[in-house]
C-alpha cells in the first residue's frame, strides 16, 4: 500500500491541461480539483462545477438594502419628524431615490462579496488548502485522489501522455500547512 | 478552449520576447519581492514631507478652526471644497476603467486596473478628508449620519444632497474597496506561495486563503462582473450627487442642468490625467514596459481626448446657456470669468482642459510618452482650476454688489491641499510597494491570446491576409518595448 494521498498532474499550458482533464475523463478517472493561477474557461462545464446564483444572492441584498434606508427615511421624514419645506409634501419621494439608489448598491456589493467568500471559504486567517505552491504562479495543475484511482501508474501515463511536464505523488493532502 | 487567437489586427497587449507566465509573476512581483530602488526612496521621502505638511495643517485647522483658512462672509466655500472636487474627480477613472471597461471587454484595462482602483481608493480618502476639515469641527461629523440621538431624534435632511454626497461617498469608497480587495486575492496568493516565515505568514492572512481552485475562479469571474455592473452606474451617480451640491442652489453659475452630465465628464478626464501621469513613471520606474504599452497609453489619450472634448462642449453651452437664458446675473457671472479680477483662473481652466487637450488628435502627441506625461499635468491642474472657477469665482461676485470679495489662500489652504497630494502619492507608493501594481492573473490570461509573441507565431504559421500583416506591422511601429528589427528582416 503506498503512502500516496494526491496525484498532481502539472502542466505548462492551459491547452494541455484542457487535454489532461478530456484524456482522465475519457478514463473514467474521477477528479478531484483543478488549481491554476488565473481562471481557465471551461473547465467548471468539464468538471460539472454549475453556474453560480451569487447574482440571485447579490439581487435580494439589493432589494434588502433599497427596502432598509427607504423604510429609514419614510420614519424619519414622514413619520417621525415632518419638515413643513415651504408646504410641500413630507413624503418628497423623487429627493428618497438618490440614497435608495446607493443602499441598494451598497448592500447588493457587501451582501454579495459576503457570500461569495462565505461559500468558498475565504477568510483572513484560513489555512491556504495549496497542494503545489506554483499554482499560483506558472503551473496548472489537476488533483486526482489516490484512493480507490488504482494503478497510479496509469494515471501517471494519462498525464504524462496529456503533456503533463511532471507528475508527483504527494503524501500529504496540503503541502501548505506548516 | 483556455484561449483563442485574437484578430492579427489587433494591436499586442504584451510586448517582449519569451515571457512566460512565471516571467510574468516575476516581472510584476519585483517590486514586491526586493528592496526598493533609489527612486522610490526619493519619491517616498517627498511625498511623506508632503503628508506631513498635511498634518501639521490641518492640526492647525483643528486647533485654530477653520478661521485659519481665507475664507470669509461671501467665498464660504473655496479651497477645501475645490480640493473635494477635484479628489474625487480623479477617483473616477479607477472604477471606470475596473468596471466600464471591464463590462466592455476592453482588454487592455487588464493590467492597468489594478493601480487605477488603488488610486480610486487613495483618491477618495483624500476627498473624505475635506469634508471633514470643511466642518470646523471635525467631530461634528458625526451629525451627518441618521442616528438617534438626544434632539428628538433630529434625523439628517433626505431632502438635501449634502446628505446624498455622504451616502454616495461613503458607499464608493466601500464598494471601490471591496472590488479591489477581491481582485487582489489571486494576487495576494502569488505572494503569498513564493514567500518564506513572516512574510509568508502576513500574505497568508491578506489572500484569504486563496488556492486557485476552479470553483473559487468560477465564482470569482462571477463577482467581478456583477460588481462592475453595480459600480458603473454607482460611479455616475457619485458624481452626478456631487454636481448636485452645486446646481441645487440658486447660486448665478452653479444652477445649472448641465450639471451631472458636464462633472461626470470632468470626472473621467482628469481621473484619466491622473491615472496617464502615474503610470507614465510607474511603467518606467518598476520596468513593466510590456505590460503598459504604448497602445495602453495612446488609448488613454485617446479617452482624454475625447471626455475633454465632452467637456469643451458643455463649457460652450454653459455660455451660451448663460447668454440665451436673459438673466443678467447668469450672464455676468459667466462674463466674470474673463472679465474681472479672476480672469487668469478662467484662462487656465479653458485653456488647459480644452485648448491643450485637442493636441491630442495628433497621434505623434499621443504616442510621444513625455509629451503626454506634460499634457496629463496640464489637464490635472485645468481641472483643479475648472472647479476653482465655478466655486470660487462664482461665489465672489454674485448678486449685491456691496458684498462682493476676493479670496486669498492662507498657507493653512495651500497646506492642506499640497499636503494632501503627499498623502495621495504616500499611499500609492507603499501600494505599490506592499501589493502587486499589476493584476497578475489578468494579464496572464492575455498571453497566448494577445501577446506580440503569440501574434508573432501566427504570423509565422501563415494564415493571414498579407494586408492584415501589414497593417498590424505598421501599428507596432509606435510601440517603445518593441525590437523592430525583427519586423523589418520578416
Amino acid at each position: 500500500m503506498s503512502s500516496t494521498k494526491y496525484i498532481l498532474g502539472i502542466f505548462d499550458d492551459p491547452d494541455d491541461l484542457m487535454h489532461g482533464i478530456d484524456k482522465l475523463q475519457k478514463n473514467s478517472v474521477p477528479i478531484y480539483d483543478v488549481y491554476t493561477p488565473m481562471p481557465i474557461h471551461g473547465i467548471d462545464a468539464k468538471l460539472g462545477i454549475k453556474d453560480s446564483r451569487l447574482g440571485y444572492a447579490a439581487f435580494m441584498f439589493g432589494c434588502m438594502g433599497g427596502t432598509t434606508i427607504f423604510t429609514m427615511v419614510y420614519y424619519f421624514l414622514v413619520h417621525d419628524w415632518p419638515m413643513d419645506i415651504g408646504g410641500k409634501n413630507f413624503f418628497a419621494i423623487p429627493d428618497f431615490i438618490p440614497v435608495t439608489f446607493e443602499w441598494t448598491v451598497l448592500f447588493a456589493s457587501y451582501g454579495m462579496a459576503f457570500t461569495f467568500f462565505f461559500a468558498t471559504h475565504l477568510f483572513p486567517g484560513r489555512a491556504p488548502r495549496v497542494m503545489d505552491l506554483r499554482a499560483t504562479n506558472d503551473k496548472f495543475v489537476i488533483a486526482i485522489d489516490a484512493k480507490g484511482n488504482i494503478p497510479h501508474e496509469d494515471i501517471n501515463t494519462i498525464l504524462k501522455e496529456a503533456g503533463a511536464s511532471e507528475v508527483k505523488h504527494n503524501d500529504r493532502k496540503y503541502v501548505s500547512y506548516e | 478552449m483556455a484561449s483563442h487567437s485574437e484578430s492579427i489586427i489587433r494591436e499586442p497587449l504584451i510586448t517582449g520576447k519569451d515571457i512566460t507566465y512565471g516571467q510574468i509573476t516575476d516581472d510584476i512581483l519585483r517590486p514586491v519581492e526586493n528592496m526598493p530602488s533609489k527612486a522610490w526612496w526619493i519619491g517616498f521621502t517627498v511625498a511623506s514631507l508632503g503628508a506631513l505638511l498635511w498634518v501639521v495643517s490641518i492640526s492647525y485647522t483643528f486647533w485654530y478652526g477653520i478661521g485659519s483658512w481665507g475664507l470669509n462672509k461671501t467665498v464660504g466655500w473655496a479651497w477645501d471644497i475645490t480640493g473635494f472636487v477635484w479628489w474625487v474627480g480623479i477617483g473616477h477613472a479607477g472604477t471606470l476603467i475596473s468596471a466600464v471597461l471591464l463590462l466592455f471587454r476592453q482588454n487592455w484595462r487588464n493590467s492597468i486596473n489594478r493601480s487605477a482602483e488603488a488610486m480610486t481608493i487613495f483618491a477618495v480618502i483624500c476627498a473624505a478628508t475635506y469634508i471633514g476639515a470643511h466642518m470646523g469641527r471635525p467631530w461634528m461629523a458625526v451629525y451627518s449620519l441618521p442616528l438617534p440621538n438626544q434632539y428628538g431624534s433630529l434625523w439628517v435632511n433626505f431632502n438635501s444632497p449634502l446628505i446624498w454626497d455622504v451616502f454616495a461617498i461613503s458607499t464608493y469608497f466601500s464598494v471601490s474597496l471591496v472590488f479591489w480587495y477581491t481582485g487582489l486575492l489571486p494576487d495576494m496568493a502569488s505572494i503569498r506561495d513564493r514567500a518564506t516565515g513572516l512574510r509568508r505568514r502576513i500574505y497568508s492572512v491578506a489572500s484569504f486563503g486563496w488556492t486557485g481552485s476552479v470553483k473559487t475562479w468560477q465564482r470569482f469571474e462571477t463577482v467581478s462582473l456583477i460588481l462592475a455592473g453595480l459600480s458603473t452606474p454607482l460611479v455616475l451617480s457619485v458624481h452626478t450627487i456631487v454636481s448636485m451640491d452645486f446646481a441645487t442652489s440658486l447660486e448665478p453659475g452653479w444652477h445649472t442642468t448641465i450639471f451631472p452630465p458636464y462633472f461626470v465628464a470632468g470626472a473621467i478626464f482628469s481621473g484619466f490625467a491622473m491615472v496617464q501621469t502615474l503610470l507614465l513613471v510607474t511603467r518606467k520606474v518598476l520596468g513593466l514596459e510590456n505590460y503598459i504599452t504604448m497602445f495602453h497609453i495612446e488609448s488613454m489619450n485617446k479617452i482624454i481626448l475625447v471626455t475633454g472634448s465632452v467637456v469643451g462642449v458643455a463649457y460652450i453651452t454653459e455660455f451660451f446657456i448663460a447668454y440665451y437664458s436673459g438673466g443678467e446675473y447668469e450672464q455676468y457671472t459667466f462674463l466674470n470669468r474673463f472679465i474681472g479680477p479672476y480672469w487668469w483662473a478662467a484662462c487656465m481652466m479653458y485653456g488647459c482642459n480644452v485648448l491643450m487637450t485637442q493636441m491630442m488628435w495628433s497621434k505623434k502627441v499621443r504616442t510621444n510618452i513625455p509629451i503626454s506625461w506634460v499634457l496629463s499635468i496640464i489637464v490635472n491642474i485645468g481641472m483643479w482650476f475648472e472647479r476653482f472657477v465655478i466655486i470660487v469665482v462664482s461665489l465672489h461676485r454674485d448678486y449685491i454688489p456691496s458684498s462682493w470679495a476676493m479670496f486669498y489662500p492662507t498657507w493653512v489652504d495651500v497646506g492642506v491641499f499640497v499636503g494632501s497630494i503627499g498623502i495621495f502619492f504616500t499611499m500609492f507608493l507603499l501600494f505599490i510597494r506592499v501589493m502587486p501594481s499589476v493584476a497578475i492573473a489578468e494579464v496572464k490570461l492575455l498571453l497566448k491570446s494577445a501577446s506580440e509573441q503569440a501574434k508573432k507565431k501566427q504570423i509565422a504559421e501563415g494564415h493571414f491576409d498579407p494586408s492584415h500583416v501589414e497593417f498590424y506591422k505598421e501599428n507596432l511601429i509606435k510601440f517603445d518595448s518593441i525590437d523592430h528589427s525583427e519586423y523589418e528582416k520578416a
